[in-house]
């Protein structure tokens, strides 16, 4: 059961986190030589990026306990983590496009790992739409729990796809960088960031897991009282 | 243990049917609020109820197609969840929708379906069943030509490739011709007569009355009547339910 | 019996059934080749930019035709009761998810076997000597299809707006599949050394065992309720 100091918890450091995130990515780190002052969106496309593959890791993991086990809790986390998998993964986006404006003069640019988070968010958006039109929950919840599963052991071959596709075409993509081709200043600005989007994404979980709960005890309640 | 009429229920395992607090919800919805139900080999219980009282949900968790929310079922002594396909190669289901393949004739239906009960040899086996069903000379038409009748005969058809020991039964008196309900009838005395257990649900209180042993009512997922069948008459029976329809409308 | 028969029986049951109309062999057929006929209009009636961008339309034509034929085969079970007809015998689950795609893969495969030469004809392109190779590249990426596509169908059948939601969820997840189809039938059809294709025959084998397995061990959870 997720308490309410849990989440209020994970919420204040989230926000310290967020905080402490901005302050590294604006003021700690220095300026790109390249690319000026732009540059700052990397540290929050990446680590959304970085989240979002995590929260379907998140959905993997929970689908298959939730096949193997068939407790709600399960497929409520791997619902709730699909959810603020989708929004991460379309900031994410949104982030690499404002970032490719300035910097190639284009909104849009089939750069591996853009390419590859778009599949991503699709693939996401589809396990959000196939659970909505199920209509019964039990049965929605074991469909989504297989396109969980094969939506995240997919991701590693379309990464590769995509990656082959565009190194054979084209030179590969100055949006690249990892944190091991980075100034350590920069990096140091990367980590607190990833952190902090980390522990947002458990404060949304969280708070969504208690909505979820909340429903199921709902749900539970009724059954007895009718049954 | 004994049985109230005197049998000896442990003899009598071998196909028994045994629903204890059995309990379906779809969602939000109950389909079925806790069923207690024994059916014993050699026995046939017609189960009626209104549309939504949960008949068709009861039969299809009994053949194996939906698994119950909880409370247990248990089959020839086995709990049902432990060995689907054991049980199911037991059991012989005649389905609302005819189950046969439009597009090949009534032979390819019964050689497939043959194939999937694990017969070896099924030709002679095919031709046999064609001619108990009267369908000997329709064996290589496409099912797609068939009257309703035919189709519900070659239905039927398959379910005798086998004998099954559990026999589940959903509207099966809705679009039979004449040939058809004879066949029906003499198909379902001669599996009595070799044990086998039928669980028949269905609208038609005459046949359904005629052709039991036991009776239940079920009303929005709750069995609300039992008894055998001599303990009642057709007439009591028919108002009997009706009652019960009307007490199910002011609810 | 053993379980490669019966993957067999209900293979030849679907074929047989689909020998029986050539329905859904029809359709798929005159979709793609209509499709490929109207490409030339898209492009501006500019050959040589269609026989440029010729394996990528190729392609698009099969994607396309594919979700037709899969759509269809799963319809034909629904009719009638026939899914719960066979879940009813005792037949392992599995052996019914490989008969069908057994099924679906050979139906699909047919289509693009008669397409590629028509292909040749309407766009004035000489395949004979590729044909052995352009099969080569589309056996694995025709398989991947059916794998995924056999599973998902079989997901989307119940749904309200299945007709859009089969594509839109097997679209993305065969991306690796149409992206390698795409560039190993270019090698071939730019008459390029057939090592450059390999990779792309890699990557295929990879996404069709991967998801084979997993379709393998999921499919019965689908079809239970």
């Amino acid at each position: 059961m997720i308490g309410r100091g849990l989440e209020r918890a994970l919420g204040i450091l989230a926000l310290i986190g967020l905080v402490t995130g901005l302050y590294s990515a604006f003021v700690y780190a220095p300026p790109d030589a390249v690319q000026g002052e732009v540059q700052r969106i990397m540290y929050l496309h990446v680590p959304l990026i970085l989240v979002s593959y995590l929260a379907f890791f998140v959905v993997f993991v929970a689908s298959i306990l939730y096949l193997a086990r068939r407790r709600e809790r399960h497929d409520a986390i791997a619902h709730s983590s699909a959810e603020v998998g989708v929004l991460f993964t379309a900031l994410a986006i949104a982030a690499g496009s404002i970032w490719g404006r300035p910097t190639w003069g284009t909104w849009w640019t089939w750069d591996a790992r853009l390419t590859t988070t778009t599949i991503l968010l699709l693939i996401f958006i589809g396990y959000l739409m196939l659970r909505a039109l199920v209509d019964d929950p039990s049965r929605g919840a074991v469909f989504s729990a297989v396109l969980g599963i094969i939506g995240f052991l997919d991701v590693p071959i379309i990464h590769m796809s995509v990656v082959w596709w565009r190194t054979l075409h084209q030179p590969a993509s100055v949006l690249r960088p990892g944190p091991s081709t980075v100034a350590p200043d920069m990096q140091v600005a990367l980590y607190t960031n990833l952190a902090a989007f980390v522990l947002l994404y458990g404060y949304f979980l969280a708070k969504r897991l208690r909505l979820e709960e909340a429903r199921w005890e709902l749900t539970r309640l009724r059954m007895e009282g009718v049954g | 243990m004994v049985r109230a009429d005197g049998a000896d229920a442990t003899r009598a395992s071998a196909a028994a049917i045994e629903i204890r607090r059995l309990v379906k919800w779809y969602g939000s919805q109950p389909a079925l609020r806790g069923i207690d139900l024994d059916v014993a080999p050699g026995e046939i219980l017609a189960l009626f109820g209104p549309n939504g009282a949960g008949k068709t949900t009861l039969l299809r968790i009994l053949a194996g197609l939906v698994r119950q929310t909880s409370g247990t079922v248990t089959v020839a002594g086995q709990p049902l969840d432990r060995d689907y396909n054991g049980v199911r190669r037991a059991m012989g289901v005649l389905a609302h929708g005819h189950q046969l393949y439009e597009g090949l004739s009534a032979t390819e239906n019964l050689t497939f379906a043959a194939a999937m009960l694990g017969l070896d040899g099924p030709s002679e086996r095919v031709a046999q069943i064609l001619l108990r069903v009267g369908l000997e000379a329709a064996a290589s038409s496409s099912v797609r030509t068939f009257s309703s009748g035919m189709k519900r005969r070659l239905a039927l058809g398959k379910l005798m490739l086998r004998e099954p020991r559990v026999i589940l039964l959903d509207e099966p008196y809705a679009s039979l011709d004449l040939q058809a309900t004879k066949l029906l009838e003499e198909f379902l005395m001669a599996s009595k007569i070799k044990g086998a257990t039928t669980v028949l649900a269905t609208h038609n209180l005459t046949m359904g009355f005629g052709v039991a042993d036991r009776l239940a009512i079920l009303r929005q997922g709750r069995l609300v009547f039992e008894a055998r069948r001599e303990e009642t008459s057709l007439e009591a029976f028919r108002s009997l339910f009706a009652l019960h329809g009307e007490l199910g409308e002011v609810e | 019996m053993t379980f490669a028969r019966r993957v067999m029986a209900i293979a030849r049951k679907d074929l047989l059934a689909e020998w029986r109309n050539r329905e859904s062999f029809t359709a798929m057929f005159s979709f793609a080749f209509l499709v490929l006929f109207l490409f030339n209009f898209a492009l501006g009636g500019d050959q040589t930019l269609i026989r440029g961008a010729s394996s990528g339309l190729l392609w698009l034509a099969f994607t396309f035709t594919s979700v037709l034929g899969l759509a269809r085969s799963v319809q034909g079970e629904l009719e009638n009761d026939c899914l719960d007809g066979l879940l009813l015998y005792p037949v392992e689950r599995e052996a019914i998810y490989l008969g069908k795609l057994l099924g679906n893969f050979m139906v699909i495969l047919l289509v693009e076997v008669v397409i590629f030469p028509l292909f040749a004809v309407l766009y004035n392109m000489d395949l004979w000597a590729k044909l052995p190779r352009l099969l080569l590249i589309a056996v694995p990426g025709t398989l991947g299809f059916a794998v995924a596509g056999t599973l998902l169908s079989t997901m989307t059948a119940s749904l309200r707006a299945r007709e859009a939601m089969l594509p839109f969820l097997l679209f993305p997840l065969t991306i690796p599949l149409i992206l390698s189809a795409v560039r190993g039938t270019e090698v071939v059809l730019l008459g390029e050394p057939f090592e450059l294709a390999v990779p792309w025959l890699k990557l295929m084998a990879a996404f069709d065992t991967v998801f084979l397995v997993a379709s393998l061990l999921t499919f019965e959870y689908l079809v239970e309720e």
